[in-house]
């Protein structure tokens, strides 16, 4: 009985441990609950994940008011994955974070930062699950709300700055995104994602219509810190705790991604996006210059969280080119990305916590000569990691950008093809920065003194690593998921 | 503002009334304009209005910071609390029909819970925001 | 289908404009949050007016009545406040604590003092 109403605890589980810590207050109640809940969340994206794979799509009425007229969760291939991407990482972050965030709170701001931890979980999970668009706003608001407070939770001043920063770019967001839906519900009458798409297909051609799509696009775009509406990511992610940055930096912009996903594929429908507007021409410029342009400024930050947050914009421009490319590979390459993109960063951004636990806080580059001798298994775990941003075979990142070339070049994009390789030489650049400082230069006065990362948050991070070298050896459930997530995708075209 | 006697004694007057109509908003919602939210939003209105004219801290020593947090906390368990229960009652999340003996009643009941999870929530988190923000210039002072 | 037969649009535009350009144009945080709120409630005027039948009832059936509003646009919108109110109260916050960290609420100035604290 319990496994039918598995999609309503999935959102509301984590929605309620939030007021349950506030409640509480004491701080070790709040991560105990945090683990707990995100460990059982993950335990239920996994099992939804293995029912939808046995028994197709699992739709689950809220309330019983049957769709489209009540909010309707529903899960197929695409967020199933996206599901067990975003309760998987919670379940990997939550457990090591009372290390760094010990370290790096006041005792009495502790609890409310589990509090936002559970309720952006809540936001992530339900804005992947929901079949309905306005309902998909509200967690977008939720996500988005308690991930502002999280950043601003930072220890320097301009943690300040870049949440409000943020709070401004991501209300901007939202609000496009509800004018969007807006003026969809005034042409449609509906709200329901299945309902709209099956109703879209006799007004395709609307200039309200096509209005409505610039500005999900648009909206959607700077959730999702699409060049050059990215101004906001690389400070947030700078600034931010630093379990947080790790958690926000492997879920957040993938989740926003998964909405544009669903809204060109499932809602408006290629006929729309690829014939009434040159969408996949734009988009792909502008992930081809997104990739190109943030790995080069990447090259030149003198802190290494501030260089990794620009090598997610990059990142991220290559899973916008994915979906461009419209085609099996372009999309399996975007989907699978999303996971191998979110396994990387997340091992990179732990790994970081660690060094940063251990210089008080500092990340500049200055602070981190010699580090490679100081912190073996840090410094290796990053270029490991580094790797895979790189794409070197043998790591999860050469299977995305495998697909990835391999989608433009069945398009005959030939050109794509030659720029994402030569991106590729670009982060490659940034990571040898990396090497260069850990490994090649002598520790000074100004360098780390202290050992190793604390024990349970290495081998988090190491489970990262070794996960993101294994998803670059065996794609038999990444590629695999991700495929049937792509098919699942254009099925739905007509 | 502190000696004002009309203010004071006037002020005395209408909180009742303010309160009383509060409720009178909350438990009308089923019939006309109404709810939880703006409930919600005339308690602390109300207290807020004490605030004024009493100052800060008589209005802390009525309504103290962690009853105000305990608020925004219980209310937001007591509406998940409600999808809970139809849950057990063998209804979908938050499905209200299940929680009487039949639809109509079982619609009415849940409605009825939520609204107060909402009116003490949005009065929680008002009266938060409230003091939040008054709060501030008198530590400044102080410190 | 005249300019004034749409008015309430044309007022919709005006304020989400408006709004919007007070976002990007002004320094001070605090008019930056202010026509942040006049943009959104732009968007409620988009939802709520088109919902809004000229004669029209609360959708309760009854003897007499033929013609409802619909009800959805302002529930939908009664979120949407919520919301709204929730991220101008989480904007002021921050912007009292850049006050108290900075001692200033223009942006400019605070770029400024970022720079020279070398980041």
């Amino acid at each position: 009985m319990i496994l039918d109403h598995l999609p309503a605890l999935q959102v509301v589980l984590p929605l309620i441990s939030a007021p349950v810590i506030v409640l509480v207050r004491r701080s070790r109640f709040a991560w105990l609950m945090a683990v707990a809940v995100s460990w059982v969340a993950a335990a239920i994206a996994v099992m939804l994940a293995i029912r939808v794979a046995d028994a197709g799509v699992i739709s689950y009425a809220l309330g019983n008011w049957q769709p489209p007229w009540g909010i309707e969760y529903r899960v197929d291939p695409l967020s199933a994955f996206v599901l067990v991407l975003v309760a998987g990482t919670a379940a990997i972050v939550a457990p090591f974070s009372r290390i760094s965030v010990v370290a790096e709170l006041p005792r009495e701001q502790e609890y409310l930062l589990y509090a936002m931890f559970c309720l952006c979980l809540a936001g992530l999970l339900g804005i992947t699950i929901t079949g309905d668009v306005f309902n998909l706003f509200v967690f977008l608001e939720i996500s988005s709300l308690s991930t502002y407070v999280m950043v601003a939770l930072g220890q320097k001043r301009q943690a300040l700055a870049a949440a409000y920063r943020y709070l401004i770019m991501g209300t901007i967001a939202a609000t496009f995104y509800v004018i969007g839906i807006g003026m969809l519900y005034l042409m449609t009458g509906t709200l329901n994602m299945a309902d709209l798409s099956v109703r879209l297909a006799d007004v395709t051609d609307v200039r309200p219509i096509l209005a409505a799509f610039a500005f999900i696009t648009v909206g959607i775009g700077l959730k999702l810190a699409l060049f050059p509406l990215h101004q906001w990511l690389p400070n947030a992610y700078t600034f931010a705790p630093s379990a947080v940055t790790a958690f926000l930096g492997a879920t957040a912009t993938k989740v926003s991604i998964y909405v544009l996903l669903r809204f060109y594929f499932t809602v408006f429908g290629t006929t729309l996006l690829f014939r009434a507007m040159p969408t996949d021409q734009v988009l792909m410029l502008l992930s081809l210059l997104g990739a190109v342009t943030a790995s080069l400024v990447a090259v030149f930050q003198k802190d290494i969280k501030r260089m990794f947050a620009y090598s997610s914009v990059g990142q991220v421009g290559y899973i916008t080119l994915g979906i461009s490319l419209a085609n099996t590979s372009g999309l399996t390459a975007a989907v699978v990305h999303l996971l191998n993109h979110a396994v990387t960063k997340g091992a990179i951004f732990i790994l970081i916590a660690g060094i940063t636990l251990r210089t008080g806080g500092a990340s500049g580059f200055d602070r981190l000569k010699g580090i490679g001798s100081r912190m073996p298994f840090t410094s290796f775990g990053i270029v490991i990691g580094g790797l895979s941003l790189i794409g070197v075979p043998g790591t999860a990142g050469f299977v995305s950008k495998w697909y990835l070339v391999l989608g433009a070049i069945q398009r005959g994009e030939w050109i794509v093809a030659a720029v994402v390789l030569a991106s590729s030489l670009i982060a490659a650049a940034y990571v040898w920065k990396f090497v260069e400082t850990a490994y090649l230069t002598k520790p000074d006065e100004s360098s780390v003194k202290a050992g190793e990362a604390p024990l349970p948050m290495l081998a988090f991070a190491w489970f990262m690593v070794v996960l993101c070298v294994f998803l670059g050896l065996d794609t038999s459930l990444s590629v695999g998921g991700a495929r049937a997530a792509a098919d699942f995708l254009l099925g739905g075209l007509r | 503002m502190r000696r004002d006697i009309v203010l004071r004694v006037i002020a005395k007057l209408i909180i009742p009334f303010m309160l009383l109509f509060a409720l009178y908003v909350q438990f009308h919602g089923d019939f006309g304009p109404g709810g939880g939210f703006q409930a919600g939003v005339i308690i602390a209105t109300a207290v807020i209005f004490y605030a004024l004219i009493f100052g800060l801290p008589a209005a802390r020593q009525l309504l103290p910071e962690w009853i105000v947090e305990t608020m925004v906390a219980s209310g937001v368990l007591v509406y998940a609390g409600v999808g809970i229960v139809s849950l057990l009652l063998g209804g979908s999340y938050l499905d209200y029909s299940v929680l009487a003996h039949d639809a109509v009643h079982g619609q009415e009941r849940g409605i009825f819970w939520v609204e107060v999870g909402v009116a003490i929530t949005v009065s929680g988190v008002m009266l938060k925001i409230f003091y939040m923000f008054a709060g501030r210039r008198r530590d400044e002072d102080n410190g | 289908m005249s300019f004034a037969s749409h008015y309430s649009y044309w007022a919709t535009i005006v304020l989400m404009i408006a709004g919007l350009y007070v976002v990007i144009a002004r320094g001070n945080l605090v008019k930056k949050l202010i026509g942040l709120g006049i943009f959104q409630t732009s968007v409620y005027l988009l939802y709520v007016a088109p919902g809004k039948l000229i004669g029209g009832t609360a959708p309760i059936i009854a003897e007499g009545y033929r013609t409802y509003s619909n009800p959805l646009p302002h529930v939908l919108i009664l979120t949407a406040i919520v919301v709204g109110v929730a991220t101008l109260a989480l904007g002021l916050a921050l912007v009292v604590r850049i006050r108290e960290a900075y001692d200033t609420i223009e942006e400019d100035e605070i770029l400024r003092l970022d720079d020279e604290d070398g980041s």
